[in-house]
């Protein structure tokens, strides 16, 4: 079936740079959507299969995630959508008998390969989780700065300053600035995941992963989360995957609807723009999911 | 009665004379006796641990004295105290801690953390075989290696018996727990981008420092006790032994044995006031530590 | 495509961070050293028996005598001692500990259970040489004056209770044992009895059942291999201690008949002849009964950890 995607077929199929290029050269493509011009690809995923053990969990993906908006990947329960997400941080290979095949380019860069570290990689790709999961023994304060803290390398001056900034942005500072000695759990459910999220921003990544980080939370919370999203955007990439297809289409430039097919692996049915994906998809799996009439 | 509605007419007794039936019934009897029977049985295992209790509070308090807690043995009872015993034990047990606490969290970290479920389980066993060793076997063990090719009883000896004592047991405590740490944290760690030993050793052991150091108190409080390792390897002496681990020391365990295998009166007396220390100790640890995890469940 | 060098941010490096291989090898050296230890105590105790077994062989168990002057060592007393002071245990211990465990788990309160297998536990964390003392200052001479007084008078003529009773013996060893393995029986039979499913529980009642009835006839049998796992570990520990046992157990060279007799267990023969047995022929042996008494104990261990994770797993079969 046509996998909708941004072409590059006019476009080398290798763009060879010179070493130690700053990593703001990107590179352009083409697009066959009206869309505004210079729109750049931050990730690419090439024929990417992954398994845990022997089976497979995710079959043959081919998709562009565009760089500083946000896309989300919707589509039913077990068809793979948080594995994919966790093949972009490498958080997929920590599981028992994980593998992958293909390959996955940040900014054209190989992730998986040899000479690439793992641990520098989460750095520039940073992951909000679907239960919020703040640091049990560390204060709110320690839980922002756990990722310059302990990430390995000096401690930055300006603690205190990036601390503030980034419960700023994940609109939390006004609550917890008079007690940020307080423990990380002591916040609500919907105060936890923003803390969360600033402690991903804290070490300043290029990328934001969201797996389903609203669906353990309560509406108003979610409303509050899906702002900071729509905040975030334009100086993030922001993928996120979601139940919700009502929060896809609110908050998200593209989309992508992944199934499940026969072998029960998962697989991207389509991607487009979200307006288009919601009012006229391509494939009449995509139509079917998304007017509700299977799971 | 007539037949309640309901009823096949005529085929079943009432309810309430059903009720009744039960109510006088030998089961009803057997019922109450052996619930109360039952309960005697648990009073009964209380028993046992008042009376020590008791005896060893009476005895060990009478014999309890300044002399006791400062001064070495005197010969053959004519005075003086277990002071030889007291530093012994402290310094003794210090040691065998100062290595099977290390060797034993680490060893728990790396069953949970890093170990192939093979490894994971050859560990597990191997920990689980010692720890059902009895200990005076452990104590032939060092006294082959660390006594005989020395010709020499000493301490080190004895510390390294107890720290094989400790090690299966903090290396199995240390793992349960580390195993009730959430996996979430783990990844919220690895997804900031922090290096795994950094992930362990500074999100996932504080998360769990609870519950191992409850662990490592047990263990330490159980080689305080311990006395049939030290009889090979430290041997025990009457002397103060600060320091030369090369040589034999006394512990607390292995005086009041001493002590109470003497037709001595005196000797008997001072056995029970180490008793009297040595219990303190060992249910002080374990109150402490048991009843707030106790207090943990009930609440 | 060909791989591009990671640029920027993204580091290259061609081997795993240095800190991570030094901690995961430290914790593996000393995961390793765990299973090196037991490989070690196994291998000190068979090399250190060695000579032993090849001079004696089958004799070293069934030999009745054990003589330094002749150099002959036969260890049957003292492997009849140590049984029959555990089975004295077990006969004492199990249904006491049982129905205590029955008690806490299905009749007391939570008010009432849960302070009670905290005091009950308790018991487990005293040391031996002070279970060993008691022993010898006050049980044995309450039961030397009372128990073994009445036994003598009423039982006397049966082999097992001939008297005179000096307080210390198998018997002593046997009623001390059960004071020391009454907790462990408790508290896994507790634990194994409270994880049978309530449904079973509500089954019983359901039909019209009593409390007793229930307890016995429902969640007993359910748990029934977790139960005599219990047993079975509180013999394996009945078998290895040492100190207490050899307090009250007097000092007896032939295998013990009846209760009051004085012996030796395979532990206290060790505690009380190893130091002095001056590292020959004698010594070895000494090492070479400790292995037969590791054997029992490993073998029990194993079976009854079988048998209560069994239990914890679904009903006996």
């Amino acid at each position: 079936m046509a996998i909708e995607m941004r072409s590059r077929e006019d476009q080398p199929a290798v763009t060879t740079r010179p070493t130690i290029a700053p990593a703001s050269a990107r590179v352009p493509t083409a697009a066959p959507d009206p869309a505004p011009a210079a729109r750049t690809t931050k990730i690419e995923a090439r024929d990417l299969n992954l398994y845990y053990g022997s089976f497979r969990a995710v079959r043959d993906v081919t998709i562009d995630i565009p760089a500083n908006e946000i896309t989300a990947i919707i589509g039913p329960s077990g068809c793979g959508k948080s594995t994919f997400l966790r093949s972009f941080n490498r958080m997929h290979e920590l599981a028992h008998g994980a593998r992958m095949e293909g390959r996955i380019l940040l900014d054209g860069v190989d992730i998986y390969d040899r000479s690439v570290d793992a641990v520098d990689l989460r750095r520039l790709v940073g992951m909000v989780f679907q239960r919020p999961n703040p640091f049990p023994t560390m204060s709110i304060y320690e839980n922002v700065s756990a990722g310059l803290r302990l990430g390995g390398g000096p401690k930055p001056k300006d603690l205190d300053e990036i601390v503030e900034d980034c419960l700023t942005r994940a609109a939390l500072w006004d609550e917890v600035k008079d007690h940020l000695g307080d423990s990380g759990t002591s916040l609500s459910g919907g105060q936890q995941q923003r803390l969360c999220i600033a402690r991903a921003l804290a070490v300043d990544p290029e990328v934001i992963l969201m797996d389903e980080p609203a669906s353990a939370l309560d509406p108003i919370a979610t409303l509050r989360i899906e702002e900071l999203m729509l905040e975030l955007r334009g100086s993030y990439t922001i993928v996120i995957v979601t139940h919700n297809m009502q929060q896809a289409s609110r908050v998200s430039d593209q989309t992508a609807f992944f199934s499940m097919g026969e072998d029960r692996a998962g697989y991207l049915v389509e991607m487009g723009q979200t307006t288009t994906i919601f009012t006229n998809p391509r494939e009449q799996l995509t139509e079917d999911y998304i007017s509700g009439r299977f799971g | 009665m007539s037949a309640t509605p309901g009823t096949l007419a005529g085929s079943r007794a009432p309810f309430a004379e059903r009720l009744a039936a039960v109510r006088g019934s030998r089961r009803r009897i057997v019922d109450r006796v052996m619930r109360t029977v039952a309960l005697v049985a648990a009073v009964v295992c209380v028993v046992p641990l008042a009376a020590i209790l008791l005896f060893v509070v009476i005895k060990g308090a009478a014999a309890l004295n300044l002399d006791l807690l400062t001064k070495p043995p005197k010969a053959l009872g004519t005075g003086g105290g277990a002071l030889n015993a007291i530093l012994g034990s402290l310094q003794m047990v210090a040691a065998a801690a100062l290595v099977a606490v290390p060797v034993g969290v680490l060893g728990g970290v790396y069953v949970n953390e890093f170990a192939s479920r093979r490894s994971a389980r050859a560990v597990r066993f191997a920990a689980d075989v010692l720890v059902g060793v009895p200990s005076i076997l452990i104590g032939i063990v060092a006294y082959t290696l660390l006594v005989l090719p020395f010709k020499q009883f000493n301490a080190a000896a004895g510390s390294v018996a107890l720290a094989l004592i400790m090690v299966p047991v903090i290396v199995r405590t240390t793992e349960e727990i580390l195993r009730l740490v959430p996996h979430e944290i783990r990844e919220a760690g690895l997804a900031l981008g922090v290096p795994t030993w950094r992930v362990v050793v500074s999100v996932v052991l504080p998360a769990g420092r609870t519950g191992v150091l409850t662990g490592v108190m047990l263990a330490v409080a159980r080689a305080a006790g311990e006395t049939a390792p030290l009889l090979f390897t430290a041997l025990g002496s009457r002397l103060v032994n600060v320091g030369q681990f090369g040589q034999p020391m006394d512990a607390l365990p292995l005086f009041i044995y001493n002590g109470a295998r003497q037709p001595i009166a005196a000797l008997n007396e001072q056995a029970w006031g180490a008793a009297l220390l040595l219990l303190l100790f060992v249910l002080g640890v374990n109150v402490a530590v048991r009843a707030r995890s106790w207090g943990r469940r009930a609440g | 495509m060909t791989t591009l060098a990671p640029t920027g941010r993204l580091r290259g490096r061609n081997a795993p961070r240095r800190a991570d291989v030094v901690f995961r090898g430290g914790t593996r050296a000393f995961g390793g050293a765990v299973i090196v230890t037991l490989g070690v105590v196994a291998a000190v105790l068979v090399v250190s028996s060695a000579p032993a077994w090849t001079r004696f062989g089958v004799d070293l168990i069934t030999g009745t005598t054990w003589d330094p002057v002749r150099d002959v060592y036969g260890a049957l007393p003292f492997i009849v001692g140590t049984l029959y002071s555990a089975a004295i245990a077990l006969l004492i211990a199990t249904p006491i500990g049982v129905l205590t465990a029955i008690f806490l788990s299905e009749f007391a309160p939570r008010r009432v259970s849960i302070p009670l297998t905290f005091t009950i536990e308790l018991l487990a964390a005293i040391p031996s040489v002070v279970i060993g003392l008691w022993g010898i200052f006050v049980l044995s001479p309450f039961l030397r004056d009372t128990v073994d007084a009445w036994l003598i008078a009423t039982l006397g003529w049966l082999p097992f209770f001939r008297g005179p009773s000096f307080g210390v013996g198998i018997g002593a060893a046997g009623v001390i044992l059960a004071i020391m393995i009454l907790p462990t029986i408790v508290s896994i039979s507790r634990e194994v009895l409270s994880s049978v499913p309530n449904s079973q529980r509500e089954a019983m009642f359901g039909l019209g059942a009593t409390r007793w009835e229930v307890a016995v006839k429902a969640v007993l049998p359910y748990a029934r291999s977790g139960v005599i796992g219990a047993a079975i570990l509180g013999l394996g520990r009945a078998l290895g201690e040492t100190m207490a046992v050899t307090m009250v157990i007097g000092n007896g060279q032939d295998i013990p008949v009846s209760v009051f007799n004085q012996a030796q267990t395979i532990a206290s023969k060790i505690a009380v002849t190893f130091n002095e047995a001056s590292g020959g022929l004698q010594s070895q042996s000494l090492v070479a009964i400790g292995l037969i008494l590791l054997v029992m104990t490993l073998l029990l261990n194993v079976a009854a950890r079988l048998l209560v994770s069994r239990a914890q797993q679904g009903p006996a079969r």
